[in-house]
């Protein structure tokens, strides 16, 4: 600020000294032509600035919202990351307890949600129990369940069931915690 | 003896739509007499058991099929006759350094006398025209002649066959014994490692098989790309029904596995399984939830008279015949864990016969055996038992290797085949009715619910 105030003072200087010349000499004006109608201005012009950057965008896709939230989605899709969640069974047992209710509940809210949407409930077994006998004994686990989610009101003809016995364990262990896992009853969407 | 020389029938390899055909050999031209025989019975010295040697066949003619089928064929002729445990079996080492014979009147008598032997095998091999022309014979070395003769003609591309013809031949003439060495297996395996289409998961599928009894030459007899599993075999080892889930549930399929065809019984009515023939083949006992839950039924082979046998809210599961076809035996959980009952075909006289913590898959063995043979819990797996009906007393054959399942009599009634996890995850394998002779007969990928054919 000090080299400010001393060039204002410089420039101050300068102008009254300037002023006071101009008094002692006073010229008159000059009348200066015209220039010709139409005749360019011959000042050339001032250099353009430098441009500032091109702003460079284009839009951004939007998906449409569905309205649907499965209609995006193909079967195989649904099927790995399933809406319905599978229950469980207890030894040599097709009897859908309480935890296995909660289960179908939330299931048959989901199939309520979807009225298109079509099911098989697949009845699974342990490999405790005979290929031959876990058939039928699978085939009971997907009954239950398909007879329950009907109590809850789900038409009979959008659920289908199969028994595949022991033949495709979900855990390949052979131990409680796999066989537990492996009585169940799993839902697979055929139609959404 | 003028009977005819018989004609082999050969395994080919053909394959049509969604069956195996399995295509015979044309006919061979006519045949000379078979060779004379004086129809003795050969018997052991001082009434013990019978010993017999099974010497290589003499190869007489120089190609290199016809020494592998004079190998070959005395090697499973030792086999099968040592199988049925009639005759005691020399061990081959035991000969390996006798001269072989130049021909078939050059038996060494006394060198086969000084080793024990009460019979010997003998056999010739030589080129035809057609395919291959064998000799066998049976000499008692005691009386210094042939007892049994006979001689084939066929193709040299399974010389397996001659020695199991040879054998069942042979236990016919000298001990009245229907041997099973021309017999059949068929069982489902997974040895194809292809994927169930249109599942999320990754599933194996599972195909039919068909097998010698001893496991060897195996022949895919199902193309369905599912689990296609319980087979049975027509009494007439043409058909073989099973259980297929080729439209998405599961579902009776019969194959006719020489004409590449394929029946549906059931004709798609609801969800069926376990198809088992009746003794006389016209008729298939099932199980079905077409009612609602698991339940057995009757039907022709044509799908007409359909009959419901069991009506149980607890589940009813594999039923298998009485030889006579006038009752069933099954697996039923109306008393808790499942255990065997019988009832007649009328839906009468409905008793339970096991006393097992968990009895199942019953199979009625074949006259004159009056058994039931099953899977019983014995610990954390199966073992397999077997049920005297007439005296009510069981006694066990396998004895906690591995689980032991799915058992299955063999036509003679003196084995079984049954399922095991002994040998990894799950094998065939056969035994004797009183639990001797354990052989693995599949090794391949893994196997399961073996059926014997007739």
């Amino acid at each position: 600020m000090k080299r400010d105030s001393k060039s204002l003072f410089v420039l101050a200087v300068l102008l009254t000294v300037v002023m006071a010349a101009c008094k002692g000499k006073a010229k008159p004006p000059v009348a200066r032509p015209m220039p010709p109608p139409g005749a360019t201005v011959v000042d050339p012009p001032p250099p353009a600035p430098p441009s500032p950057p091109q702003p460079v965008s284009e839009p951004v896709p939007v998906p449409a919202m569905p309205t649907d939230d499965l209609a995006g989605r193909n079967i195989d899709d649904l099927n790995r990351d399933s809406p319905l969640q599978p229950l469980f069974y207890g030894l040599d047992s097709a009897d859908v307890d309480a935890a296995g209710q909660q289960v179908l509940q939330a299931n048959a809210a989901v199939l309520k949600k979807y009225p298109g949407m079509q099911i098989t409930i697949e009845g699974h077994c342990d490999e405790r129990g005979t290929a031959e006998y876990n058939l039928a004994l699978g085939e009971r686990r997907a009954l239950a369940a398909k007879n329950y989610l009907v109590s809850l009101g789900i038409p009979a003809d959008r659920v289908k069931t199969v028994s595949y016995g022991k033949e495709f364990p979900f855990d390949p262990g052979h131990d409680d915690a796999a066989w537990a896992k492996n009585r169940r009853a799993h839902f697979v969407i055929t139609a959404k | 003896m003028m009977t005819q020389r018989l004609p082999l029938i050969v395994l080919g390899t053909a394959v049509a739509g969604t069956a195996v055909v399995l295509a015979q050999q044309p006919t061979p031209p006519p045949q000379p007499q078979q060779p004379p025989s004086v129809g003795m019975v050969l018997t052991g010295e001082g009434g013990s058991q019978t010993r017999l040697a099974v010497p290589e066949l003499i190869a007489l003619s120089n190609d290199r099929e016809t020494q592998d089928a004079a190998r070959v064929i005395s090697e499973v002729l030792w086999d099968d006759l040592n199988y049925e445990r009639e005759f005691y079996l020399i061990p081959r080492d035991t000969y390996k350094t006798l001269p072989a014979a130049a021909s078939m009147d050059g038996l060494a008598y006394d060198r086969w006398r000084e080793l024990g032997a009460d019979g010997v095998v003998m056999g010739a091999v030589q080129r035809s025209a057609t395919g291959i022309r064998v000799e066998l014979r049976l000499y008692s070395i005691r009386a210094r002649q042939s007892f049994y003769g006979r001689e084939y003609t066929g193709s040299v591309a399974n010389p397996r066959l001659y020695a199991h013809t040879f054998a069942d031949e042979l236990h016919l003439s000298q001990r009245n014994l229907r041997g099973v060495a021309k017999t059949k297996l068929t069982f489902s395996s997974d040895r194809n490692r292809e994927p169930v289409v249109a599942t999320v998961e990754k599933r194996d599928v599972k195909e039919v098989y068909v097998a010698d009894y001893d496991g060897a030459g195996p022949r895919r007899i199902t193309i369905n790309r599912t689990l296609n599993v319980f087979t049975n075999w027509s009494p007439d080892g043409r058909a073989i029904a099973y259980t297929s889930y080729r439209s998405g549930v599961p579902d009776i399929l019969i194959s006719n596995i020489y004409a590449g065809t394929l029946e549906s019984p059931t004709k798609g009515q609801g969800q069926n399984w376990l198809p088992v023939f009746s003794p006389d083949g016209t008729r298939i006992a099932f199980n079905s939830n077409r009612d609602g839950n698991p339940e057995i039924y009757i039907i022709n082979r044509d799908g007409s008279d359909l009959r419901r046998l069991t009506n149980h809210p607890e589940i009813d599961s594999t039923p298998t015949w009485s030889p006579s076809g006038t009752q069933i035996a099954f697996a039923s959980g109306r008393s808790g864990s499942p255990q065997v009952y019988v009832v007649g075909l009328d839906g009468t006289g409905l008793r339970r016969i096991s006393q097992e913590s968990w009895a199942d898959r019953p199979t009625w063995s074949p006259a004159p055996y009056n058994e039931i043979a099953y899977a019983a819990r014995t610990g954390p797996g199966f073992d397999i038992k077997i049920l005297n009906i007439a005296s009510g007393e069981t006694r066990q054959i396998t004895f906690g290797e591995g689980t032991n399942e799915s058992p299955a009599w063999s036509p003679n009634g003196r084995h079984l085949a049954f399922m095991s996890s002994r040998a990894g995850r799950s094998q065939i394998f056969t035994v004797d009715r009183d639990g001797r002779n354990i052989r693995q007969v599949t090794r391949e990928g893994n196997n399961w619910t073996p059926n014997w054919s007739q």
